[in-house]
């Protein structure tokens, strides 16, 4: 197996492992999307959908290791790049022209991964911890409620939605990076798969971000 | 014949050598809008040996844009402002009367510098060494028109082997990659049937030293092909990716 493991090490062996890994987390965000957008159904409709999820409990607790281990090396393999690459150039350029020949989302993968990072984590305190460990209105299945206090509040809001929108860079780079490093880069189809990225990026940061403006400025002050 | 000349503020890149502190020095000249940079130069080092200095070290070699020896970065940009040209090939009339340009070499842990504005490229002749050909028999001249080829696929293979080895895909790229380099010219024979018998070894062998060499990754920022003297596409950095897979994929060499 060591031909498998210099293959993956390899320069081009590691961004097969970021367009790989990248498009599994693409996948799986379409699916939280659509988990989240059942809160405008109400509380009834997502108590109940997230209540369902602990019926098959054994199946999502093995996606969600999976996940893990996607997230894992996505993001290790992400700094270990950026950190090599870094490396690449010791003396960087006086005058950086970097502005006029390619767009700053494919330059600044690093940053709007680390800062999504961190809402990541922060993210999983506030609702996958409440959800599974023990919240009290989760022992009431009152997952709803756990959601709508979260967002009451401005700062926790703000945060997500700043996330939300670096998620949106990040992604539009991403979307597309992931095609060319499989070789699927061609006249006819690259076009719309750059389209195509951009309008799924536009759907993710929209759907996510819209949750919690929504709690801020239309659930109104009832919680 | 009166002549409007540019008055110029030059910062330029000197470094002794390649283990010495670099800095930017400035001089101030006048040029015709008429000359090309690299003439601009060779003015400014006539000048500094009159006065017994050192002149500027910079490469060039043929100046019309086909050799690929000059590359500087000018104002942040390998080869300057222009699109599609090369360094010997951009005149002082893009410039305005009063600029400050600033001059860098190409820099890159993979391209050390050897003085002010030479760097050592002799890393893209290692990659080269490795596959950046085919094997032939010599013998008799083959019959003309022996092995058929599409007008399309002949087109794009010569698209491939325009590049002309400059270096400024390196240059541009925030991870100094070579993968636009080598791509062109895995490509430039991953495209034609003479290229094929060694299709896999090739392209393999050339990014193993690709890597070996210090180069960084690809991030797909696509710099390269924006700065790129001859327009190589990044479409070359999706096939040499292509192969590179297949070659993983299909072949039984467990080595390399
Ligand atoms: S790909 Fe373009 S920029 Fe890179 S070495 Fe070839 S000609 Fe120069
Ligand atoms: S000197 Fe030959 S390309 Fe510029």
């Amino acid at each position: 197996m060591g031909w498998l493991y210099s293959a993956l090490s390899s320069s081009i062996g590691k961004k097969f492992v970021m367009a790989v890994t990248g498009i599994c987390l693409i996948l799986f965000l379409i699916i939280h999307l659509i988990n989240n957008l059942t809160m405008y159904g109400g509380p009834e409709l997502f108590n109940t959908v997230v209540k369902n999820l602990d019926i098959i409990k054994p199946i999502v607790r093995v996606i969600e290791a999976v996940l893990v281990l996607i997230f894992v090396f996505h993001i290790f393999n992400g700094v270990k790049l950026w950190y090599e690459n870094k490396k690449a150039r010791p003396i960087g350029y006086t005058v950086n022209g970097s502005s006029k020949n390619s767009d700053i989302t494919s330059r600044t993968m690093i940053v709007s991964g680390s800062i999504v990072f961190i809402f990541l984590i922060i993210h999983l305190k506030t609702f996958w911890v409440s959800f599974n460990l023990g919240h009290p209105l989760a022992e009431e299945h009152q997952y709803y409620e756990i959601v709508a206090s979260a967002f009451s509040n401005w700062i926790y809001s703000g945060l997500y939605i700043v996330a939300m929108v670096l998620l949106g860079f990040h992604l539009n780079h991403g979307f597309q990076s992931a095609f060319q490093t499989f070789g699927w880069n061609n006249n006819k189809y690259f076009p719309l798969i750059k389209k195509l990225g951009l309008i799924y990026t536009l759907i993710m940061v929209i759907g996510f971000a819209s949750i919690p403006i929504y709690f801020l400025f239309f659930y109104g002050g009832n919680v | 014949m009166a002549e409007k000349k540019l008055n110029l503020t030059l910062k330029i890149w000197r470094q002794a050598g390649p283990n010495f502190v670099g800095n930017f020095a400035e001089y101030k000249l006048a040029v015709s809008p008429d000359s090309s940079i690299l003439e601009m130069l060779d003015d400014l080092n006539n000048d500094l040996e009159n006065k017994n200095l050192e002149p500027v070290a910079f490469e060039s070699d043929c100046r019309e844009g086909i050799c690929g020896t000059c590359g500087l970065v000018i104002n942040g940009q390998p080869h300057g402002p222009i699109p599609k040209i090369a360094t010997c090939q951009l005149h002082m009339r893009h410039f305005n009367d009063g600029d400050t340009i600033w001059i860098e070499p190409f820099r890159a842990k993979a391209f050390p510098i050897i003085k002010d504005l030479m760097v050592d490229r002799s890393a893209f002749d290692r990659i080269q060494e490795t596959g950046g050909f085919i094997s032939v028999n010599t013998g008799s001249v083959p019959d003309g028109n022996a092995i058929p080829i599409s007008k399309d696929i002949a087109s794009e293979a010569m698209d491939s082997a325009t590049c002309i080895g400059c270096g400024a895909c390196v240059a541009a790229c925030k991870n100094a990659s070579a993968m636009l380099f080598v791509s062109a010219k895995v490509s430039q024979f991953a495209l034609l049937p003479q290229g094929q018998p060694e299709r896999y070894q090739r392209v393999q062998a050339m990014v193993k030293k690709m890597d070996e060499l210090g180069f960084g990754s690809c991030s797909n920022t696509y710099a390269c092909e924006a700065e790129c003297p001859k327009g190589i596409s990044v479409k070359n950095i999706a096939r040499m990716n292509r192969d590179y897979f297949m070659a993983k994929v299909k072949t039984e060499n467990v080595e390399s």
